[in-house]
């Protein structure tokens, strides 16, 4: 069985530069210049059939450009890539009959019928079986709770229930590999829920693998037990979410308690304040300081309750790609 | 093949969404008819009612009448503009993800949108034919109507593949209305759709018989019009037959490297 294997994949888009101003406008009529932006800068990793892997990173990490080349929509600058076996950009229909592309953002259902027109339009592209495609469908509508819209014009649909039948139309010939790009934006927290769920659950009983990009930390929590790190198109952590925070997070969360509301002075210099709603007070405190810190505080205060927490991951995350510096990415020619 | 059959069905759907539009812009289409053949109905009295270009006025009036039909089967309402914007709003990402071709798809829904065309607007044709049914010529003769029949799909295959070509330079510029336009209105004056080709000289005529617009239009209405002696109905069939061959040939390889230079920047 043969998972996904990427190895030292590059892409460089070619942007041209459109200078501001009339006189620089003219000009590039004559002269172009043209920015080389790397997109994905060497990026290497394997997964696994059957896993839930998450990408993770700021807008133009480098994450959608990855899942457009392991989908086949566009060809890597160098670098080689693996899916089942198959090279994604040339497009064999075997490779397409096994994977989907789940875009939150773009809809591939007619907008004017309702969905199980489209539903029934997936059965004859992909050529899925009508006893598949009944169990299929039927299991996933219900799953979904969406069983009584699919009559529905997709138009007439609210946008969670619209990504659901997104959802289900992307499942209906059973794909192999699933990447889903941002599939729960703009959805409530209901709807997330419910689309996280049935992943979840797709996942488990299918054996398929995901590969899932979101801004949603509760998607990738909820989801997926490997992360994979990318800013400015390089793979800065690969492993658990939860050894982001123990290798990145530079300090802790202390939160104190005092007897009778007394508010010592000076607290600044043990760390910043976080929080102060006597007689709560929450410090950030440098890791390596934590022990000395939480010592100090039990001697020589009163303190009726003590805290160590971890900081939030979303922070440790903006923390992480705050210090991983921008490479010379960009280089222009003419 | 089953997936177009379903891909034709599901367009035949979607078209009856919007049936009403239909029926009202068909009625529309015979409007500019009526100002064209007023306008050579006084061309004609200022010649002292005789041929032009070898035409007479029922001629001409049965000339514009045909062009409809004939039009009916060759024009593609927005589909370059449909393969242009498709290239330019990443759409077309949704038919390179799935096993079918992006082109086999359009012309399937060409054709579901022709055949309920055809449908919805067999009744007001019926109506303008039968009131200027004496300009006509007489009904052909079922070898005739085969030959005509022929002509005309072979007429639409022409226009599909234009059509496509000039969408697909959307893979290239990023803009193509104001390409669009202009080829539009060349295509108005060398089709024939502006005015019967024969009423140009003869040199005009034969540098236009080495374009495929022509065939598209002009050629297939005079086989209509049942005018052999302007052109046989084979030969006009057998050229239509090489166009669509050589049409067919340069869409699929700008199609492919379009594809490659899409691929190659993203989108």
């Amino acid at each position: 069985m043969s998972g996904i294997k990427v190895r030292h994949l590059v892409k460089v888009y070619r942007v041209h530069e459109k200078p501001h101003g009339l006189r620089a406008s003219v000009r590039s009529l004559f002269r172009r210049t043209y920015k080389q932006v790397r997109a994905v800068d060497g990026i290497s990793f394997d997964i696994e059939p059957g896993e839930m892997v998450g990408f993770l990173g700021p807008n133009g990490a480098g994450k959608t450009t990855t899942l457009k080349i392991l989908s086949g929509l566009i060809y890597p600058t160098t670098g080689t890539a693996e899916v089942l076996g198959f090279v994604p950009w040339q497009r064999r229909n075997a490779y397409r009959r096994q994977f989907s592309l789940l875009m939150g953002q773009k809809n591939q259902l007619w907008w004017d019928l309702p969905a199980s027109e489209s539903f029934r339009l997936h059965q004859a592209i992909y050529g899925i079986e009508e006893r598949q495609f009944a169990r299929v469908c039927g299991e996933l509508t219900a799953l979904l709770k969406v069983t009584d819209l699919v009559n529905q014009p997709v138009r007439e649909l609210s946008l969670g229930e619209r990504m659901k039948m997104e959802l289900i139309a992307a499942l209906l010939h059973s794909p192999r590999v699933l990447f889903l790009d941002e599939p729960t934006i703009g959805l409530d927290v209901v709807a997330q829920s419910n689309i996280r769920r049935c992943l979840r659950d797709y996942n488990r009983d299918n054996q398929v693998t995901i590969v899932l990009t979101s801004h949603y930390m509760r998607d990738i929590e909820a989801l997926c037990d490997r992360v994979l790190v990318i800013n400015h198109g390089r793979l800065i952590h690969d492993g658990p979410l939860s050894d982001i925070v123990s290798r990145f997070a530079t300090s802790k969360l202390l939160t104190l308690r005092f007897l009778d509301g007394v508010w010592p002075a000076g607290l600044e210099s043990f760390g910043e304040v976080v929080t102060a709603n006597p007689p709560m007070v929450t410090l950030r405190v440098p890791r390596e300081a934590i022990a000395r810190t939480t010592a100090q505080f039990l001697q020589e205060f009163d303190v009726a309750d003590i805290n160590v927490e971890e900081p939030p991951i979303e922070e440790v995350i903006g923390q992480m790609f705050a210090a991983s510096p921008a490479p010379h990415n960009e280089t222009r020619d003419a | 093949m089953r997936k177009y059959r379903t891909v034709f069905m599901v367009a035949l759907a979607d078209r009856l969404v919007y049936r009403v539009d239909f029926f009202v812009s068909t009625f529309l289409m015979f409007i500019p008819i009526v100002t064209t053949v007023l306008l050579w109905r006084a061309i004609y009295s200022g010649a002292g009612g005789e041929n032009i270009g070898g035409l007479n006025y029922s001629d001409m009036v049965s000339y514009y009448l045909l062009v409809m039909v004939v039009r009916a089967f060759g024009s593609m309402p927005r589909l370059a503009s449909t393969v242009a914007s498709d290239i330019r709003d990443g759409e077309l990402r949704k038919y390179l993800l799935q096993p079918i071709s992006y082109l086999g798809y359009q012309g399937t829904l060409r054709l579901a949108h022709k055949i309920i065309y055809f449908i919805m607007a067999a009744a007001p044709y019926a109506l303008v034919f039968w009131i200027c049914r004496r300009f006509l010529p007489a009904w052909p003769d079922g070898g005739t109507l085969c030959l005509c029949v022929v002509s005309l799909v072979l007429a639409g295959a022409i226009g599909f593949f234009i059509n496509a070509l000039i969408g697909l330079l959307g893979f290239w510029f990023l803009e193509i209305a104001s390409f669009l336009h202009l080829f539009m209105t060349v295509q108005y004056f060398l089709s024939g759709h502006m005015f019967p080709l024969a009423l140009l000289p003869a040199s005009v005529r034969t540098v236009i018989s080495y374009l495929p617009f022509a065939y598209e239009t002009y050629y297939p209405t005079l086989v209509l019009l049942q005018r052999t002696e302007m052109a046989s109905a084979v030969e006009v069939i057998g050229v239509q037959a090489v166009w669509v061959t050589v049409l067919a040939i340069v869409t699929r390889v700008a199609w492919s490297r379009g594809l490659r230079r899409y691929a190659a920047f993203g989108g």
